[in-house]
């Protein structure tokens, strides 16, 4: 057995992981931000922030052009979208007391997929050339509403006499992503080859929609979830020991258990609102911070919004160069890194008994 | 200073699960629950932690309703060791005691000491950094021993109540023993102990006052030099004992046996149990 002695009393090592965790993100960015079709080191990327902030005087417009509106917003959008899905799969394991739970079980992304269909299928459908302008707004806005309406639905079906039963919130889930399910299917049936297109792509994900106006909107809903998010780590501690020992120890079960469902619904709703549906980052990080850090929340919530951010930016940095000058869809790629990977974690912690 | 009950009753539906129990926790007194199943003990146990509200009656706290009691206000001044707890991520020994200190304003260095201190009450000082989920049902129950001590423990001129559901169920004989002793050295002068009870005679050598429940009926309540007699025994499990004595302790055996187990016994469980 390894030397968890001190992983135990967890001052300064917390410190330390979220700090290196934080620097690798740092370089992962400016990695990102010099990978593609025009050349931009790392050094000239530093340089070009330089003459924003006009300590460097003589920078290429290009370079600048394609830095500033094209790769800055979507590295922010990719670390966003990241954190988002680190977060909220880490709070709702937490939650669960599942390891193996992922944002998508209490219908969330079901239900986005479901505005995404109604939008590309129906709207696409009866109005085309209304799609082609508004596109860029009317999928996410519906997506999140159908995010939303699921969500609603699993909370409601999952409340026993005023109180949030987990049991029922998790089969609810299941239900109401199975009805969204059929509903898409159906969609799908009556769909052009066009729109089957379209709708695919849609739910592996895809970042390269990212603008400066959809972060002004992101940033603030996830920045602001997750905050709330981290504070309670206390809480979710207490409710890995159970619903009743929490309450014992001074929790208040109930409201902790509404907070962290409706902000992880909004902040992934908000996510497969604009990117599409990118599986794995929320089941894996959370996993990865716990078996290989600590599961103390007070790490696992922090860290795994900056592992979300890295790894979905890692997926990004490969998803935009292996095929270029054509992209392969994110989803594709999170779920190629992160199933290995997670497949091996399995492995190891059985030997360990840690599940 | 009490925690009490003043005849709380519950019902579900029209199905009546306690009805009419009054105790009284107090301090340096521990005070055992036993009764058959379905006897209500585990509704008294929540309706004192203020998990479960009774259908009527009071509950009173130091003074105060148990209504009136916020999440952590109540946490600092009782706790529940449960019969047993799972914890499904990694957690190390220190940090699930850790957890006791959720509802104080303690610093991490100040917690530190308090999880040393009542690891060292316990006898947890070599599973220091083990993980939680290693350890044996026996191992795991000390370590929530210790999280429930470390939760009551801060400075305070009000009673403290350490409530404890059926503790010892999976535990061997030198644990079970090893536990309620725990429990009996913390039952000094500010801090009262109720614990449900499966095992007489466990309830015989700790207890001080004992209540007996039946289908949600008081069937005796007091001190336990008195309210024991083979007659209440009886009554409460419906089985016919026997009290022995031996050096001044009194041990309760079935009252038939091996030789003389006969059809008649097995004819009187039957009964009884119906």
């Amino acid at each position: 057995m390894m030397d968890y002695k001190a992983a135990t009393l967890n001052i300064g090592r917390h410190t330390f992981a979220l700090y290196a965790m934080s620097g690798m993100l740092v370089l992962l960015i400016i990695a990102s931000l010099a990978v593609g079709a025009v050349a931009i080191s790392p050094v000239e990327v530093l340089a070009l922030f330089g003459n924003k902030m006009g300590l460097v005087e003589t920078v290429d417009a290009t370079q600048s052009i394609v830095l500033f509106d094209i790769r800055l917003p979507r590295v922010l959008f990719t670390v966003c979208i990241g954190m988002a899905l680190g977060m909220s799969g880490a709070a709702l394991q937490g939650l669960f007391r599942n390891p193996l739970v992922e944002p998508g079980i209490i219908g969330v992304s079901s239900g986005a997929a479901f505005g995404a269909v109604v939008v590309i299928i129906f709207i696409g459908g009866i109005a085309p050339t209304l799609i082609d302008t508004l596109s860029s707004w009317l999928l996410p806005l519906f997506a999140f509403g159908g995010a939303l309406v699921a969500t609603f639905f699993t909370l409601k079906i999952g409340n026993y006499e005023g109180r949030t039963k987990v049991t029922y919130v998790i089969l609810a889930g299941v239900a109401v992503s199975a009805f969204a399910s059929a509903i898409i299917g159906l969609s799908i049936f009556y769909a052009d080859d066009q729109q089957l297109r379209t709708f695919t792509f849609w739910t592996l994900g895809d970042l390269s929609v990212a603008t400066w106006d959809k972060l002004y909107i992101l940033f603030p809903i996830i920045g602001l979830s997750c905050v709330g998010l981290i504070k309670l780590a206390g809480p979710l501690n207490a409710m890995a020991l159970g619903e009743s020992e929490a309450f014992h120890s001074g929790v208040s079960v109930e409201r902790v258990k509404l907070i962290i469902i409706l902000l992880s619904a909004l902040v992934v709703g908000t996510s497969v609102a604009f990117a599409g549906i990118i599986g794995f980052i929320g089941l894996v990080v959370p996993h990865i911070v716990r078996v290989g850090l600590s599961p103390d929340h007070e790490l696992v919530l922090p860290a795994s919004a900056i592992g979300g951010a890295a790894l979905l930016l890692a997926a990004d940095i490969l998803a935009r160069t292996i095929v270029t000058p054509a992209e392969l869809p994110i989803g594709v790629v999170t779920a190629a890194i992160g199933t290995p990977f997670f497949i091996y974690l399995l492995i190891n912690s059985k030997k360990k008994r840690l599940i | 200073m009490t925690l009490e009950t003043k005849g709380i009753s519950k019902y579900i539906g029209k199905k009546s699960i306690l009805n009419d129990c009054s105790i009284k926790i107090k301090p340096g007194c521990f005070t055992a629950v036993v009764g058959p199943n379905g006897a209500g003990k585990t509704t008294l146990l929540k309706s004192l932690s203020g998990e479960d509200k009774p259908s009527t009656g009071k509950i009173v706290m130091n003074y105060k309703p148990l209504d009136d009691y916020q999440g952590k206000e109540l946490a600092i001044n009782r706790a529940i060791l449960p019969q047993q707890t799972i914890v499904n991520f990694p957690f190390t020994v220190e940090q699930v005691i850790e957890i006791g200190r959720y509802p104080h304003n303690t610093s991490r260095t100040e917690n530190e000491a308090i999880i040393q201190e009542v690891m060292r009450q316990t006898a947890l000082e070599r599973f220091s950094g083990r993980i939680y989920q290693t350890l044996s049902g026996g191992e795991k129950q000390r370590v929530q021993m210790a999280r429930v001590m470390a939760q009551l423990h801060h400075e305070t001129d009000l009673t403290k109540y350490l409530l404890l559901d059926e503790p010892t169920s999976s535990l061997d004989l030198a644990q079970q023993h090893a536990l309620l002793s725990i429990a009996k050295d913390l039952c000094g002068s500010n801090i009262g102990v109720l614990a449900v009870l499966h095992d007489l005679n466990l309830a015989l050598q700790y207890a001080d006052e004992i209540l007996f429940l039946k289908l949600g009926q008081t069937v005796a309540y007091g001190k336990s030099e008195e309210v024991v007699t083979e007659e209440t025994i009886e009554d409460t499990f419906s089985y016919p004992v026997t009290l022995l004595e031996n050096q001044g302790r009194k041990i309760i055996v079935p009252k038939y046996f091996k030789e003389n187990f006969s059809a008649k016994t097995k004819q009187i469980a039957y009964e009884h149990s119906n």
